[in-house]
């Protein structure tokens, strides 16, 4: 009960920021994904067909994992790092009689919500392309699980730079090389074997595996599941730990 | 109703705050005054707290303070001594955030919104976006803001800061009236005027220790009435008199600019932070 009081201020602070830039957040969203549907769908493959799917039925699962990574990862890591560094306004939670524990909890769940529509928002881009894909419930909450995942990344690399250049170097060295290795464009089998397994310990590799396979009704690697939820759980209770020790 | 004992704070080798011991009533106004660096936002943060001490030990109320006291926390107020507000949200927001946080029903928390907006004058403000206020309007948002939950303790260091004489007499009237409503308040400030008008007691604090602790009136009895000023062409030099006539006499002997006044408490002050200052 106390656990969802104190929430709500934390979702509040995040919803007024998303309500206010709706529009500038939901266009930024959906730049990048119809870049690479066009540049990589389109224009590469020009339309050819890999593991007998079209090559755009095959992408598009691969873009909505790495858009669901990106929208949540940026949206918990840009307004942390801006109040704890540059606004100062971040000591207000800290001050404030909320456990420390529900405010880290709150933030990754704000990520995953922005994560979910941004993916969503994929989703219907996607029809315009003719694209149908088997959406369900456990497809949104794959997408759901990718968002805390990366949203609590978000929070913990926010927590622990020191200024937005950290946080863009951050995103450079792990972020980037993730959107395009981690089966998102082609599949890991066309990996050698070495940066095959490298990839493989990423969580993207295991959401864009599971919703590829869930948006073509196959079935996945159910482990898949449990390496995104020890993700999650490991860069909370980091994020959680770098938290109770922050001084401002 | 505040009790500090033998609080230690280092960063690496310095020791910003030592051996600190403080003791404040209920209902008192106390003002933390002392040089650039000697300690007192480090102790304020330590109070509420924004820092964890390296050692000694913090009640309010009766109640030691660390990190997890929840019930600490919703008793106390912290206006800190930079500006501390999200730029792109509204006034309005600002405040709304702040009585979720504490617990309060949305109800409960616009009604305070108003008549708190009322009492600093502010209430055309109600929409307006943070980067927009002048100086003046982030530091009395700040200062109602700490109030919105009706804390018994508040923190302010240096709320006036940088702020011109005619909004720097509104907030002093502001922090009158809370006076007055029985608030236990550490006042931390540069102005000594400030202190003088507003506190009770008033601790003179050197390289993270408290010095000298009294009222302003008491302080002042340490001090002799008249100063005389010499300035000779390099810097000044004061010379302190039990009356007028006998400083217009060393007067007779000075070369160079003089003047002799009555003295007050920036002088008491300079004359605790001097010498410490030149060790
Ligand atoms: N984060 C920090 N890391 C290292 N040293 C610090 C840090 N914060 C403060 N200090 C040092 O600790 C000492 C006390 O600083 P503090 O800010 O408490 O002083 P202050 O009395 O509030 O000064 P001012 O009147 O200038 O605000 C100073 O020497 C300061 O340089
Ligand atoms: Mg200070």
């Amino acid at each position: 009960m106390r656990f969802f009081k104190e929430l709500k201020p934390v979702i509040w602070d995040e919803w007024v920021i998303f309500r206010r830039h709706f529009f500038k957040i939901s266009i930024s969203a959906i730049i990048n994904p119809i870049l690479y549907i066009v540049a990589f769908g389109l224009g590469v493959t020009g339309g050819t067909s890999l593991s007998g799917v079209s090559y755009l039925k095959f992408l598009l699962p691969g873009v909505i994992a790495l858009t669901t990574m990106n929208s949540s990862y940026k949206a918990i890591s840009v307004k942390l790092i801006t109040n704890r560094v540059y606004d100062q306004s971040f000591e207000q939670f800290l001050i404030a009689p909320i456990s420390i524990f529900t405010l880290c909890f709150g933030k990754s769940l704000f990520g995953a919500f922005r994560g979910l529509y941004s993916g969503l928002l994929i989703v219907v881009i996607g029809k315009f392309f003719n694209i149908t894909l088997n959406i369900t419930p456990g497809f949104m909450a794959i997408m759901f699980l990718n968002g805390l995942v990366f949203g609590s990344l978000g929070m913990l690399g926010a927590l622990i730079a020191n200024s937005h250049a950290d946080m863009n170097r951050f995103g450079t060295y792990v972020m980037l090389p993730m959107t395009f290795l981690c089966g998102t464009f082609f599949s890991t089998n066309q990996l050698p074997p070495f940066l095959r397994e490298l990839v493989y310990l990423m969580p993207l590799t295991h959401a864009s595996a599971i919703l590829r396979s869930i948006s073509m009704y196959k079935s996945f690697y159910l482990g898949s599941i449990f390496i995104l939820l020890a993700y999650f759980i490991l860069f909370q209770t980091l994020a959680y730990r770098k938290c109770l020790k922050i001084s401002t | 109703m505040i009790e500090v004992r033998k609080l230690v704070k280092k960063y690496s080798d310095l020791t910003a705050v030592n051996n600190l011991d403080l003791s404040i009533k209920k209902g008192q106004f106390y003002g933390l005054l002392g040089p650039n660096g000697a300690g007192k936002t480090t102790t304020l943060k330590m109070l509420s707290m924004l820092l964890t001490p390296d050692s000694g030990e913090i009640l309010i109320d009766g109640k030691i303070v660390n990190r997890k006291s929840r019930d600490v926390k919703t008793i106390i107020g912290v206006v800190p001594q930079h500006v501390s507000l999200q730029k792109e949200t509204t006034v309005y927001e600002t405040l709304v955030l702040h009585g979720l946080l504490h617990n309060m029903k949305f109800r409960v928390i616009k009604q305070r919104i108003d008549e708190l907006l009322n009492f600093a004058e502010m209430s055309t403000m109600r929409n307006k976006k943070i980067e927009t206020l002048s100086g003046g309007n982030k530091r009395k948002l700040m200062i109602i803001r700490s109030m919105l939950h009706k804390p018994s303790v508040l923190f302010l260091d240096e709320p006036t800061i940088g702020l011109d004489p005619a909004i720097r007499r509104v907030i002093w009237d502001l922090l009158k009236r809370l006076k007055t409503d029985g608030l236990t308040i550490i006042l931390t400030t540069h102005y000594i005027e400030e202190a003088n008008i507003l506190c009770d007691v008033i601790g003179f604090m050197s390289r993270g220790s408290v010095v000298k602790e009294a009222s302003p009136f008491e302080h002042m009895k340490g001090i002799k009435p008249v100063i005389l000023e010499n300035f000779n062409g390099n810097n000044t030099e004061y010379f302190y008199f039990d009356n007028r006539e006998e400083a217009s006499a060393a007067a007779v002997e000075l070369d160079g600019e003089v003047h002799i006044r009555k003295t007050n408490l920036e002088d008491v002050y300079v004359s605790f932070t001097k010498d410490r200052r030149l060790e």
